[in-house]
């Protein structure tokens, strides 16, 4: 009766936000992504986690269209998209905060979060409306700790600048933001503050996919993990319904180990 | 979070090796407070050091030769100074980039040369067209070494190196073995020669300080209107009240008499509004359009520019660019002020001033920290000594060794305050 359930068009709502579909990509010899399957949907967070050289950078960068896919489909809002530049995915709503941020230490808050976009009016930049809009933004976001916009980016905590990087990212009507360990280089109030904005992000109905190698972070955070291992994504589900344990196993053998 | 969150804490993996760090960071967070008035704009113009270091050396040699303070000698060193503030507001651009350019004095060597034949009987241009012929020939210098160093990504040390033998040797060419060749064109001459007539030198001052004054109340006005934080208002009394000092001064100090005997010598050399038309173009492209704050990102974290989608080649050729015009500036001033062009310019003493005068100034030579008033601040300290030690009549030698202590002192504040910065 039913022999088409899945090609079903399932309306633009239903669709997640990403979805990739047998993804692959090689360098040589060397076969990073060999069929990812991995679903991201809009306000939630999702976890990407995986033992080192499990493919998970390489996946952000096809995601982020610093690396071309050999092989398979990507889905944006249930569009096939093949972003080739990273501006090509920044044009489609897909932000990227890489571990060392991109900040110049040298300029303050507003001027990292406008760089490259600054707001002109008659040739000059236009300096009282970038920093209304940056303030703006992180009251949105509940970014509190800065103290002043007009702070340079050097004067600030590693949790400071974590906020101003993710702040940076979702201000320009981004619908993904993918972290690149965003914890890693932080202490235990900062990691607190830096995973309270993260899933202050996926209530505002933005997708997040953070990259992660600490599991407490990520059972902190995430609404759903998906394990990497050599290449492929084992193991991908709601968080509730599994344990480090378990994810550890994922991450090891690639398999749970029967209970 | 949720209750897993305690349950994982066992084999979370690299965090331990973090713990470190991060309470290096947390400190550098704690610290945070008391540093933001310091370093308030990209750049941030500390310039309270370089004020007290003129002060120290004015006494110095003030006690050493009651004649350093006169008014005659004064004014003699603004324009002495303003070589060395125009050729270094062109080297803040490059060294804002992380880069050096060690050909400016040349490069500003063929400016003047270029302006000098072209004003000569025989070719006899108008002074107007020989300046922006030697203007756009330092640019095409600045673009084609600039081009060299973004496009073939060769470092700027060694391009600007071989400029620095290169367009000293075609400068000697185009001047020809006639050794020093006079200008006879007075308007040229006139640039670092002539004066004012002493009301427009009170006119200019007063010009300077309302239109300040407007921009920075009316500017702060504005700020508070739309419910942004703005400078409070004893700070930017104090820094319209800075500024008038230092143009009253000014105007004071150039149109007292300075002649000598029964021939009397007042008002404000051009050179003056000259270098002040200047920093004011520079820095507000530096500080107010697309292109300086590219040049600050550049200098700050390249690969973070490159990311937000920044022309890194063409900003850096654009920066190089300027730089080598306004070398050109300067050179047309010098060349002035000798009245001549000679083989024996020293454009390599030169640029090792220069590069002093921005570094002294407080511009970082790692990139991403100056500001042209630098330069200027800077151009003061270099000519006091170079005109204090030459009215002491110290050899050569005694001279290049106090010049190498300045450089250096000036490098170590510069290394010292980058730590300090890095460090929170």
């Amino acid at each position: 009766m039913s022999d088409e359930p899945a090609r079903q068009p399932l309306g633009a709502a239903a669709e997640p936000l990403l979805r990739l579909v047998d993804v692959r990509k090689s360098f040589g010899a060397v076969h990073a992504m060999r069929g990812v399957n991995l679903t991201v949907p809009a306000a939630k967070v999702t976890a990407l986690v995986g033992d080192n050289g499990a493919g998970k950078s390489v996946t952000v960068k096809v995601i982020a269209g610093t690396h071309l896919p050999d092989e398979g489909q990507m889905f944006w809002e249930g569009r096939p998209v093949r972003p080739r530049t990273p501006r090509e995915s920044a044009a489609l709503g897909i932000e990227v905060v890489y571990q060392d941020l991109a900040l110049c230490d040298n300029l303050d808050v507003v001027q990292n979060m406008f760089l490259g976009r600054e707001t002109v009016r008659r040739g000059f930049l236009d300096e009282d409306a970038m920093e209304r809009a940056a303030m703006r933004t992180l009251a949105d976001l509940r970014v509190t700790t800065v103290q002043s916009v007009r702070l340079p980016v050097a004067a600030l905590s590693g949790g400071q600048r974590q906020s101003v990087a993710v702040a940076k990212a979702v201000m320009w009507n981004s619908k993904l933001v993918i972290l690149d360990e965003p914890t890693a280089a932080l202490g235990v109030a900062q990691t607190r503050q830096v995973l309270g904005l993260v899933r202050r992000l996926a209530e505002r109905g933005l997708g997040v996919l953070i990259i992660s190698h600490n599991l407490t972070d990520v059972f902190a955070v995430a609404d759903r993990i998906a394990v990497m291992r050599l290449g492929m994504v084992v193991s991908e589900g709601p968080a509730t319904q599994t344990d480090v344990q378990t994810v550890v196993e994922f991450m090891t053998t690639g398999k749970a180990r029967a209970a | 979070m949720t209750a897993d969150a305690g349950r994982a804490a066992g084999p979370s993996v690299p965090d331990d090796a973090e713990l470190g760090g991060s309470a290096v960071r947390d400190d550098a967070g704690g610290s945070e407070p008391g540093a933001p008035r310091r370093v308030a704009v990209a750049g941030g113009a500390n310039v309270l050091p370089v004020l007290i270091g003129v002060a120290v050396i004015a006494i110095i040699f003030q006690l050493l030769n009651d004649r350093f303070l006169s008014t005659g000698n004064l004014v003699n060193l603004f324009v002495q100074a303003s070589v060395f503030m125009l050729i270094g507001m062109g080297e803040v651009f490059v060294l804002l980039l992380g880069e050096i350019d060690l050909s400016l004095g040349y490069v500003a060597g063929i400016g003047g040369v270029i302006v000098t034949e072209l004003v000569q009987a025989r070719t006899g241009w108008p002074w107007w067209s020989a300046v922006a012929t030697a203007l756009l020939a330092t640019g095409a210098i600045g673009f084609l070494q600039g081009s060299l160093v973004t496009r073939l990504r060769l470092p700027s040390f060694v391009v600007t190196l071989a400029g620095l033998l290169g367009w000293q040797g075609a400068m000697i060419i185009i001047l020809g073995t006639g050794g020093t060749i006079p200008i006879p064109n007075a308007t040229i001459t006139g640039i670092a020669n002539g004066t004012l007539p002493p009301l427009g030198g009170w006119a200019l001052a007063g010009a300077v300080v309302a239109g300040y004054a407007a921009m920075t109340i009316g500017g702060d006005a504005k700020r508070r209107a739309t419910g942004i934080a703005a400078p409070r208002r004893s700070t930017t009394v104090l820094k319209v009240l800075g500024v008038a000092v230092a143009a009253v001064a000014i105007a004071l100090l150039t149109n007292a008499d300075r002649g000598v005997g029964r021939y009397t010598l007042r008002g404000m050399p051009y050179v003056i509004p000259l270098v002040f038309a200047v920093l004011l173009l520079w820095s507000t492209v530096l500080t107010r359009t697309r292109f300086g704050r590219y040049v600050y990102a550049i200098g700050g974290n390249a690969e973070a520019a490159r990311r937000a989608g920044i022309a890194l080649g063409w900003v850096r050729t654009l920066a190089f660019t300027f730089a080598g015009t306004t070398a050109g500036v300067g050179g047309i001033v010098y060349a002035s002020r000798l009245r001549s062009m000679s083989t024996s310019f020293d454009g390599g003493t030169i640029v090792l001033y220069v590069v002093a005068t921005a570094v002294i100034g407080g511009t970082s030579l790692f990139g991403g920290r100056g500001h042209p008033l630098h330069a200027v601040l800077g151009g003061v300290v270099i000519a006091a000594i170079v005109n204090g030690m030459a009215l002491l009549g110290l050899s050569a030698a005694i001279q290049l060794i106090a010049t190498a202590i300045v450089l250096l002192a000036s490098i170590f504040v510069d290394v010292v305050i980058r730590r300090r910065g890095a460090a929170g």
